[in-house]
């Protein structure tokens, strides 16, 4: 044994089994259901959308860090593909392929590559992308297919709908009484399975509810912020509703209709971009769904998970400075 | 599995669960055979190291006293064989280091004649309080878990402060080893005396036995030997690294937090903690007269040929270990003495057993190296796994970057370096090495700013 020599390194010497691929991974299979259910929905357009966003996605992180940045392109630990999954997520599936990839473009170097890469960006990639679409393409980006009941399998151009949370705001807006629009929405069942208008990733509570389930049971979530997010929006929607059921939609209808489930589930749990604390992860999540019900409620747009979420983002440092775990002993 | 069904106890914040691989759990504890030469630290404690009392050429017999204890934390060293003294030369212990250390050529096994070498049990102890903790100290015992602080002082309670439990460390909460699991079940009856002596010193009658609950055997044969005796208590423990930390230990023993380090010892919450390891000794001390001159160390891997669990005396090169239990496999990366999670990794096998080796693991080439450093993706797993309420992604950015003062505001200095944080960690971040580096760099500001 004279001839080799042994290793030497400071304890701990063994580790355990989480790492940042398998966590990119487990991300990717939480979110099959919901792309399951929306090529269900939707059709192969929603295959369409989400290939080419989470292509473009990679290819841009690539591109950037090898020949803007010059470092070695670090593709293979999977965040890349999480983000244009995600963004894909929140895209209608009738949204023409260039819009797509400047989404990828904003998302990757602006949302993350221009701060460092993985690990160092403040916003949600997937949400800045998204929000710069809103905002660039507000005619695409709020033109939603009608789900599909027949012809499942096309992929010609199907008709156009708007989504629940987008009649129920403009009823609203137009002076009519909330119990007169539920008639024109789809029944809550359907909004939980998933029959209904909406971006391609957030129409199915119940398969974005299975995903969940699954990042739960591997550990790579906490229930914390979800939950935060879903109850402060249904408390808060609820007080609104029970003091005049005529203005405002119920409490149950918003935590149901458009991305509140994606949101709380695949947004507010992001690593990198959530609070270090499951006490700061209340806050977060909790903020989160106070700021949804004021931008549907009272702003100019029907939805307001995505701001919601990068406003509170924004809030993170300083939660993280507020919320100190409670030390042992003291 | 026996042990999900028993009601245990725990601690409240962080922990993990490494793989138990507690290879060598079967394997009844081996003498093993002499050595020819011993080496012996005259510092293998914390504290001063003790005098050489032995001259080059001396004959010593096992027992004898050959170096004294030289100050209030200090520990006595004697001779682990019989023999002639060597010469007494610098050589490398455990942090590759090298120490004023006894040689002994070993002739025969001729004992200290003032040693009852017999198996009998003696179950009365007739010395008085303070007769036992003379009797331990003169022992040269230690704590035998790792830290080896020497035993005697903990039996000293500072006036203002009262004991009031004594709290066994029984967990053997590191994966792989199995020394203390073994001497709880060859002898128990032993322990159970050596609890009681050590109630005796301390003037209380509560002791509670923490053990984890992936031990179901040894708790049974515990539970056997006490019968009615209401003073002392076996806690099946959840098994949760670090159950047998002495924080997290006295947490789930009684349910009291000790204050912070360096000032917060669990004497401040009425607990004195013991190592089952010590207690053995403190019997053998106690009832028969015989000092620290042997332990039980766990040889093991998963690649070594037979995992075993031998008595050795101390001094002996840890190569005759590994030699007993198999050789060192060809593949062999890292040894380490101690467990996986806390041990220190050694840079030679050429260095000698210590009254604190509570272990020696091999590991292959392939469990050997670390993993490429990623990006903190701040998912805050290292925060809420501290078993202490510390952000070791902070604190590791701060020393990092040199903030000091802040990560001694954050504080550092309360980190046990239990290495939850690096064994969690997905992005394989050295979280402890910097915490480790941060330590010593504010312990030294503060000592500078207490001389001003």
């Amino acid at each position: 044994m004279k001839d080799k020599l042994l290793n030497v390194s400071l304890s701990p010497h063994v580790y355990g089994r989480f790492s940042v691929h398998q966590m990119m991974v487990d991300v990717v299979i939480a979110l099959l259901p919901a792309l399951a259910m929306s090529v269900y929905i939707f059709g192969l357009h929603a295959l369409r959308v989400t290939l080419i966003a989470i292509v473009s996605a990679v290819l841009f992180e690539y591109i950037i860090q090898k020949f803007m940045l010059k470092v070695k392109p670090s593709i293979s630990d999977g965040s890349a593909i999480v983000t244009g999954l995600l963004l894909a997520y929140n895209l209608p599936s009738n949204l023409p392929w260039w819009i797509i990839v400047v989404g990828s473009l904003v998302s990757i170097g602006l949302g993350k590559m221009s701060f460092g890469g993985l690990g160092n960006n403040p916003f949600n990639p997937a949400l800045v992308g998204r929000v710069f679409l809103v905002i660039s393409f507000p005619v695409e980006m709020t033109t939603w297919p009608k789900p599909l009941l027949t012809d499942r399998w096309q992929l010609a151009d199907a008709s156009t709908h708007a989504t629940p949370l987008a009649i129920v705001k403009e009823g609203l807006f137009a002076g009519e009484a909330y119990p007169d629009l539920i008639a024109q929405i789809p029944s809550y069942l359907d909004l939980f399975l998933g029959r209904m208008g909406g971006c391609i990733g957030e129409i199915s509570a119940l398969a974005l509810l299975l995903g969940c389930l699954y990042l739960l049971y591997r550990k790579v979530i906490t229930w914390h912020a979800p939950v935060s997010m879903l109850g402060s929006m249904f408390i808060f929607s609820g007080l609104l509703w029970l003091t005049n059921p005529a203005k405002f939609a119920d409490p149950l209808f918003h935590v149901l209709a458009g991305g509140a489930f994606l949101g709380a589930i695949y947004m507010t749990t992001d690593l990198v971009t959530s609070p270090m604390t499951h006490q700061g992860m209340l806050i977060f999540g909790t903020g989160i769904g106070i700021i949804t019900i004021l931008i549907r409620v009272f702003g100019a747009y029907p939805e307001g998970v995505s701001f919601a979420i990068l406003i509170m983002n924004a809030f993170v440092p300083l939660i993280n400075r507020m919320c100190k775990p409670k030390r042992f002993g003291e | 599995m026996r042990d999900s069904t028993i009601n245990s106890k725990t601690f409240t914040i962080g922990g993990v669960h490494p793989d138990d691989h507690k290879l060598s759990a079967d394997q009844p504890i081996k003498d093993m055979p002499l050595p020819e030469t011993v080496y012996l630290h005259t510092g293998q404690h914390i504290g001063a190291p003790a005098k050489p009392v032995v001259e080059k050429g001396q004959t010593v017999k096992v027992g004898d006293l050959i170096a004294q204890s030289s100050g209030f934390i200090s520990a006595s060293i004697h001779s682990s064989v019989s023999g002639r003294v060597e010469k007494i030369d610098q050589v490398a212990d455990v942090t590759g280091h090298k120490r004023q250390t006894i040689i002994i050529r070993v002739e025969g096994d001729e004992w200290n004649s003032q040693i009852d070498r017999s198996d009998k049990l003696k179950g009365s102890i007739d010395l008085k309080a303070k007769e036992i903790i003379e009797r331990i100290n003169n022992a040269g015992i230690t704590g035998l878990g790792g830290a080896a602080f020497p035993s005697y002082v903990k039996l000293m309670v500072p006036d203002g402060k009262k004991a009031e439990f004594l709290t066994i460390n029984a967990a053997e909460c590191e994966p792989y080893l199995t020394a203390d699991h073994r001497l709880m079940l060859e002898k128990g009856k032993e322990l159970i005396i050596g609890i009681e002596i050590l109630l005796k010193a301390l003037n209380i009658d509560h002791a509670l036995v923490g053990i984890e609950n992936n031990k179901v055997d040894a708790i049974e044969t515990l539970q056997s030997f006490i019968g009615k005796n209401k003073r002392i208590q076996i806690i099946p423990l959840k098994t949760l690294y670090p159950q047998g930390g002495e924080r997290q230990l006295v947490k789930a023993l009684v349910d009291r937090e000790i204050p912070p380090p360096p000032k917060g010892l669990p004497i401040d919450v009425g607990c004195v903690v013991f190592n089952i390891g010590t207690v053995y000794a403190v019997y053998e001390a106690v009832q028969k007269n015989k000092p620290l001159v042997e332990r039980i160390i766990t040889v093991t891997g998963k690649t070594i040929k037979n995992p075993s669990n031998f008595k050795v005396r101390i001094g002996t090169p840890i190569s005759k270990l590994i030699e007993a239990a198999g050789g060192m496999p060809k593949n062999t990366g890292k040894v380490i003495s101690g467990g996986p999670m806390m041990g220190k990794a050694l840079n030679s096998i050429d260095i000698p057993v210590t009254k604190g080796m509570s272990g020696l693991l091999l590991l292959p080439d392939s469990e050997s190296t670390r993993k490429p450093v990623l990006n903190c993706i701040r998912c805050g797993k290292c925060v809420t796994k501290c078993p202490l309420g510390l952000e070791p992604y902070l604190i590791m950015a701060l020393t990092e970057h040199g903030y000091f003062e802040r990560a001694h505001a954050e504080k550092i200095l309360n980190c046990c370096e239990c290495g939850c944080c690096t064994y969690i960690c997905p992005a394989n971040r050295p979280l402890l090495d910097y915490i480790r580096l941060g330590k010593t760099t504010v312990n030294k500001i503060l000592r500078e700013k207490e001389k001003k």
